[in-house]
């Protein structure tokens, strides 16, 4: 009897597994859906999941109407050099909260989090006119710029989490066998670090891939990314809903192609900590 | 060489005074253990020589040389940690390597040294293994290994055996005291267990809350203990200390008298046997003996004595430790 019990709560728990997860994905499924419909199907009432009428028109019409590459790679660009421009600073700045925290160790932690929790819109005109001033609007090096500080908070708390974990004695060892503060970082932290930085690279190059606000603000054609590449399909004067799905598919497949080869590495980055 | 020489150093945490200033002398080639009670700063000591925390003031030289503000690095001194602290992603060649690497060694030079030292260490099978895949006595030794390549002016030990079971650490502990004889090196060895610095020491260093309580041989310190701290630290089991009228008559606030310096047998002292326990060579024996308190005796191996027994016992002319009020040997 128990295991008839078991079972049963075991398929209602996967069913509720199933429903949650497909809730969360369905407006990506149905974007990739609408994607290969004609734009009379696409808007047809009542709603169809599936047409009859697949067409891969709106993908050649989106490369046709847009430099795709350029986005694509301005995207790149940005996320990548963000995170490894962030992780370049954190590191040695999680490094020393970890390992020689002073008294207001922990304030400053939560000071540079606290950032996080302001509205990115709050600081959105001296942004705006430090960019201008400065010459970094519509530059890559100013999105390196701008995404770096916005995800700096996340990695050095995520970096300092790791850190915290290492045994300070393998670092005071590296010291005791003649390491200076730069070799103990390279060839004793780092490598020990290696899953955790990984995880951090990875959740940040996410975060910076999909960053909206700031890359369709600070941008206009020479540093857009995808983001501004999506925005630029939802035009005020007409919504071309199929054309709009498919540039979305078009900015977003890369990096579900990449966050999925990379599962295992982020749900353990995640969790880290959690179990021990 | 490693001369290593403490003036008047002290180190405070905040308002604590861990180390409230030490003078020692350490000679070129010494044993020297630091034992005491847990929280005694016999750890921070060692930290502080090591370069691993900073003095709060005073002087530390080694040969001669100021060394109070040098990092660790800079130091020439090799640590054995108690978590070994072995470096998990590097194999047991490459965590052996590691000090003669940040010294800028030639390759070949390294690998003539990591045979030398896995040779030396029983370790030449394990050198591709990582550290993850050791005992905890092989770890010790890679540990061992790491610090003896890069031929420091002193080793410094801080309780490398208290993670191993007991057979395996009176076998390490004999392997460190060899290696103290091949090397000829100076080694500082941090412990709590006083059979440890008994039996490896040259110079045993008795700490009690931060301070120096006597220096000395580990037999100068069983027969002459300073003061009370010292009687009752060293030796085991522990030194009996009585007080009252059997130590007024002695003319002492408190004395003390080892458990083989009481002869079972005849005498003015009597008491009940609360617990016999027969080794075979030798017999251990509590005895409640009415006012001296509960004392521990330690008769040969032949005494038949059993529970519930009142025997009579005495100590041994000239055995007996004297000890004033304010706690230091009178004799």
């Amino acid at each position: 009897m128990a295991r008839a019990v078991t079972t049963q709560r075991k398929i209602l728990f996967t069913l509720a597994a199933w429903a949650v997860g497909l809730t969360i994905f369905f407006p990506v499924l149905w974007t990739i859906l609408t994607s290969f419909k004609t734009e009379a199907s696409a808007v047809a009432s009542p709603p169809q999941l599936f047409t009859a009428d697949w067409t891969l028109e709106n993908y050649a019409e989106v490369w046709q109407r847009s430099d795709y590459p350029r986005f694509f790679w301005n995207s790149v660009v940005i996320s990548i050099g963000s995170t490894l421009l962030g992780l370049a600073i954190a590191i040695p700045a999680a490094w020393s909260m970890a390992f020689v925290p002073g008294r207001r160790t922990k304030d400053l932690l939560m000071w540079m989090l606290s950032t996080k929790m302001m509205p990115a819109v709050g600081v959105l005109i001296p942004m705006y006119l430090i960019f201008q001033r400065t010459g970094l609007f519509d530059t890559r090096t100013g999105l390196i710029l701008a995404l770096m500080l916005m995800n700096l908070p996340i990695i050095v708390w995520m970096l300092y989490t790791y850190f915290k974990e290492i045994p300070a004695e393998i670092l005071e060892a590296a010291r005791m066998d003649g390491a200076s503060l730069r070799n103990e970082i390279i060839y004793v932290l780092t490598p020990m670090a290696i899953p955790g930085i990984a995880s951090t690279m990875l959740l940040n190059i996410i975060l910076a891939w999909n960053e909206a606000f700031w890359t369709i603000t600070l941008t206009t054609i020479n540093a857009a990314p995808l983001s501004a590449f999506i925005a630029s399909f939802s035009a005020p004067q007409g919504l071309f809903y199929a054309k709009l799905s498919a540039a979305s598919t078009m900015a977003i497949a890369p990096i579900l192609i990449v966050g999925w080869f990379s599962q295992k590495q982020l749900v353990r980055g995640l969790t880290f900590g959690a179990v021990k | 060489m490693g001369q290593i020489t403490l003036k008047q150093v002290r180190k405070s945490f905040g308002e604590v005074d861990v180390i409230p200033g030490v003078d020692l002398d350490i000679l070129d080639g010494e044993f020297v253990v630091f034992v005491g009670p847990s929280g005694c700063g016999k750890s921070t000591l060692l930290r502080l020589i090591a370069g691993l925390e900073d003095t709060t003031s005073g002087i530390i030289a080694i040969d001669g040389k100021d060394a109070t503000s040098l990092p660790p690095a800079k130091r020439g001194l090799a640590m054995v940690f108690q978590s070994y602290a072995l470096y998990p992603h590097m194999t047991v060649r490459k965590n052996i390597a590691f000090p003669l690497k940040m010294a800028g060694m030639s390759e070949a030079e390294q690998d003539k040294k990591i045979a030398n030292a896995a040779k030396v260490l029983n370790l030449s099978s394990y050198l591709d293994r990582r550290p993850g895949q050791l005992s905890g006595g092989q770890r010790q030794r890679v540990a061992i290994g790491r610090a003896i390549v890069r031929e420091p002016a002193a080793f410094l030990f801080d309780e490398p055996l208290s993670n191993l079971d007991a057979s395996l650490r009176v076998t390490m502990r004999q392997e460190i005291t060899e290696l103290h004889q091949t090397l000829k090196t100076t080694m500082i060895y941090v412990t709590h267990d006083q059979v440890e610095a008994m039996t490896m020491a040259d110079k045993i260093v008795v700490l009690n809350a931060g301070r120096v309580e006597q220096v000395g041989s580990p037999l100068d310190l069983y027969n002459h203990p300073d003061n009370l701290f010292v009687a009752g630290f060293i030796g085991s089991p522990k030194m009996n200390l009585i007080g009252g009228e059997a130590a007024a008559k002695h003319g002492a606030t408190t004395i003390g008298v080892r458990p083989e310096h009481l002869q079972v047998g005849s005498g003015p002292w009597s008491g009940t046997v609360a617990l016999a326990e027969h080794l075979g060579s030798d017999t251990f024996l509590k005895v409640n003996a009415g006012d001296l308190g509960t004392l521990t005796v330690r008769a040969s191996g032949d005494v038949r004595v059993n529970y519930g027994d009142t025997i009579q016992f005495q100590p041994i002319a000239g055995k007996v430790h004297r000890f004033g009020a304010d706690g230091k040997n009178m004799a």
